[in-house]
């Protein structure tokens, strides 16, 4: 094994302080960026739950939506026309709208209903952890996400309040299920959400588009687009792009969080380059030594890229057990802060570039050196 | 190896410009022969680091040719600098420059390292030549617990290690007293009467010179005598 690693780690290491300082500008910037990318990933989720959990090939919806609870309507008597297209196997609509909870106290709060026929399939709750889906096919009955229970005042399957001055019972309660607008979401059937948000039956918020399985489902796409005007026809993954493009940089969230990480990038870069040039420069005699010897500008690049990649490593799994406790506790949070494995990777790739170009400052030092000063000291 | 090593013919170096001009070495002649330990012998500022530093390939003088072992050093990048000081030039220095945070071995193995020698075999050339300057004992250890006399023989070990055709040491025994300065001069002598190597010592001390097979003296940037010792005639 090359003498490159062991003097890479005992230069890092023997001025202890100085590599804490390091590994703390590492894990700062990083799980900085960690916790900004994981709100932008856990925006992003939250803004598309209904979209990630509809059975569906396509998504229609009026002209002017942007994302799923963008309240445009359609005409109910499109879902015939939708019918007739060739390749469409079922339409069942959606309906979704703001609502009124009333409280214990008699107070009102807004809901976001969300109703579609159960049986269907279509968009019913899901993650339910108490009573059943079915139950919503009974008129009134409705279910709601636990993590509202004190919003909502009531405390499981089987409490009675009104919507919008409508008698309904809660018949079931799902589990993770958040708004990322904070209103909560109740569901309830058809005919049931109608009434909840005043929308009269020749209108509906979205149609799902099931094909057959021989459709082709662009083809198909093309034929609803051409055929009926004043409507949008998405895949879900298209809707799901046009709803975070909307939120996350229509509105400049996503652009907000993805600065914050940029400069945390910047700020970990330039703590990390502070750190390993100063170990650098401590070092300048023994890399002249180096030199002088007859090592290669390989070589010493290895021995300064070396200690940085050491010190991304170390830091990396710090930043990756605090980015993991900070998972933890926002899992049951409004904003989930959402780590996936690809993020996990993709950031500790960032981390090796970062450390890295933080190296090229010494790297500039070192080859700059005159060997020669070593015969002058 | 008693044949020429480094050959430096009508080298010249100034620094700066104008009014300001120094001429460090002025049309220096010098041949460093295999088997010989060649003293350079002069006051402070005479242009002894100078000359040793073109003849370490360290720095490119102004005028005037060098060779490395029939290799010519003129015009030659930094990178292929590297390489010849790699393939055929050991260094000593006055403050030793080991690296504080290896142990003994580790700093001679480190020769071997960046010439891509690495394993079982480099390592028993380490143990080898450790042993040959009296250090086997200490190969664990670290720079700072040994004394000057026992760093400057791992400077030495380091420096023979890859087994250069060429030693140059920069003032190897200031640093020490009588005693280790001795004992360092007698390890360069045996390297260069045994191991056939070119050994050229900078130093002002004259207490040296009973180990030197020439003795070659500067003043001003140029060398003003020669002289042999008694083993030697010119």
């Amino acid at each position: 094994m090359s003498l490159v690693f062991t003097l890479a780690s005992r230069n890092l290491f023997q001025d202890r302080l100085r590599f804490i300082a390091s590994l703390m500008g590492i894990v700062f910037s990083v799980v900085l960026v960690m916790v900004q990318m994981g709100l932008y990933f856990g925006f992003g989720r939250m803004l598309t739950t209904m979209i990630d959990h509809a059975s569906t090939d396509l998504w229609i919806v009026s002209s002017g939506a942007k994302y799923f609870e963008d309240l445009s309507l359609v005409d109910t008597g499109l879902r015939d026309r939708l019918l007739a297209i060739d390749g469409v196997a079922e339409v069942i609509p959606v309906v979704a709208g703001f609502s009124a909870w009333s409280l214990p106290d008699g107070a009102m709060i807004p809901v976001f209903v969300v109703g579609s026929d159960s049986t269907a399939g279509g968009l019913s709750p899901w993650n339910v952890v108490e009573g059943s889906v079915q139950s919503l096919t009974v008129s009134g009955t409705v279910a709601i996400d636990r993590s509202y229970y004190d919003r909502l005042g009531v405390s499981g399957v089987g409490a009675t309040t009104l919507l919008r001055g409508m008698p309904v019972k809660v018949g079931a309660i799902t589990d993770g299920i958040r708004s990322f607008a904070t209103t909560p979401y109740v569901f309830s059937d058809l005919s049931g959400a109608r009434a909840y948000i005043g929308l009269p039956a020749s209108f509906t918020s979205h149609f799902l588009v099931r094909l057959k399985p021989e459709a082709d489902i662009d083809r198909v796409r093309r034929n609803i687009l051409s055929s009926i005007s004043a409507i949008q026809a998405f895949t879900p993954d298209q809707f799901r792009e046009q709803s975070r493009s909307f939120w996350l940089f229509g509105t400049g969230a996503g652009a907000a969080l993805v600065a914050g990480a940029l400069l945390a990038l910047i700020v970990g870069t330039i703590i990390v380059a502070q750190t390993l040039y100063s170990s650098t420069k401590d070092h300048i005699y023994e890399f002249a030594t180096l030199r002088a010897m007859g090592a290669s500008n390989g070589y010493i690049y290895k021995v300064i890229i070396c200690q940085a990649l050491l010190s991304a490593i170390i830091g990396f799994a710090f930043a990756a057990l605090i980015g993991s406790a900070v998972v933890h506790f926002t899992a049951k949070s409004a904003l989930q802060v959402v780590i996936t494995p690809n993020l996990m990777i993709e950031l500790f790739v960032l981390t090796v570039v970062m450390c890295i170009a933080s190296a090229l400052a010494s790297i500039v030092r070192v080859v700059r050196v005159d060997p020669a000063i070593v015969l002058t000291r | 190896m008693n044949g020429p090593v480094i050959q430096a013919a009508n080298v010249s170096k100034t620094f700066g410009s104008g009014p300001a001009l120094v001429r460090a070495l002025k049309d220096v002649n010098l041949t460093l022969n295999g088997g010989e330990l060649t003293v350079l012998m002069g006051p402070s500022g005479s242009g002894k680091t100078t000359l040793l530093s073109i003849l370490g390939c360290m720095l490119a003088p102004t005028g005037g040719t060098v060779q490395v072992c029939g290799t010519s050093t003129i015009g030659a990048r930094p990178e292929e600098l590297a390489d010849i000081r790699r393939q055929h030039i050991g260094f000593v220095f006055q403050a030793y420059h080991l690296f504080s945070t290896l142990t003994v071995a580790e700093n001679v193995l480190l020769a071997l390292d960046v010439r891509g020698e690495r394993g079982p075999k480099a390592m028993a050339k380490v143990e080898e030549v450790l042993a040959s300057v009296g250090l086997a004992a200490k190969m664990a250890s670290f720079p700072r617990q040994l004394s000057g006399g026992e760093q400057q023989r791992v400077a030495i070990a380091r420096a023979i290690v890859a087994e250069p055709s060429a030693i140059l040491a920069d003032e190897p025994t200031a640093a020490l007293d009588a005693a280790n300065g001795r004992a360092t001069m007698a390890i360069l002598s045996t390297i260069a009467k045994e191991r056939g190597r070119g050994v050229l010592v900078v130093t002002h001390d004259p207490r040296l010179f009973g180990f030197a097979d020439r003795i070659v003296h500067i003043e001003d940037g140029a060398l003003t005598r020669e002289e042999l010792t008694d083993s030697r005639s010119i």
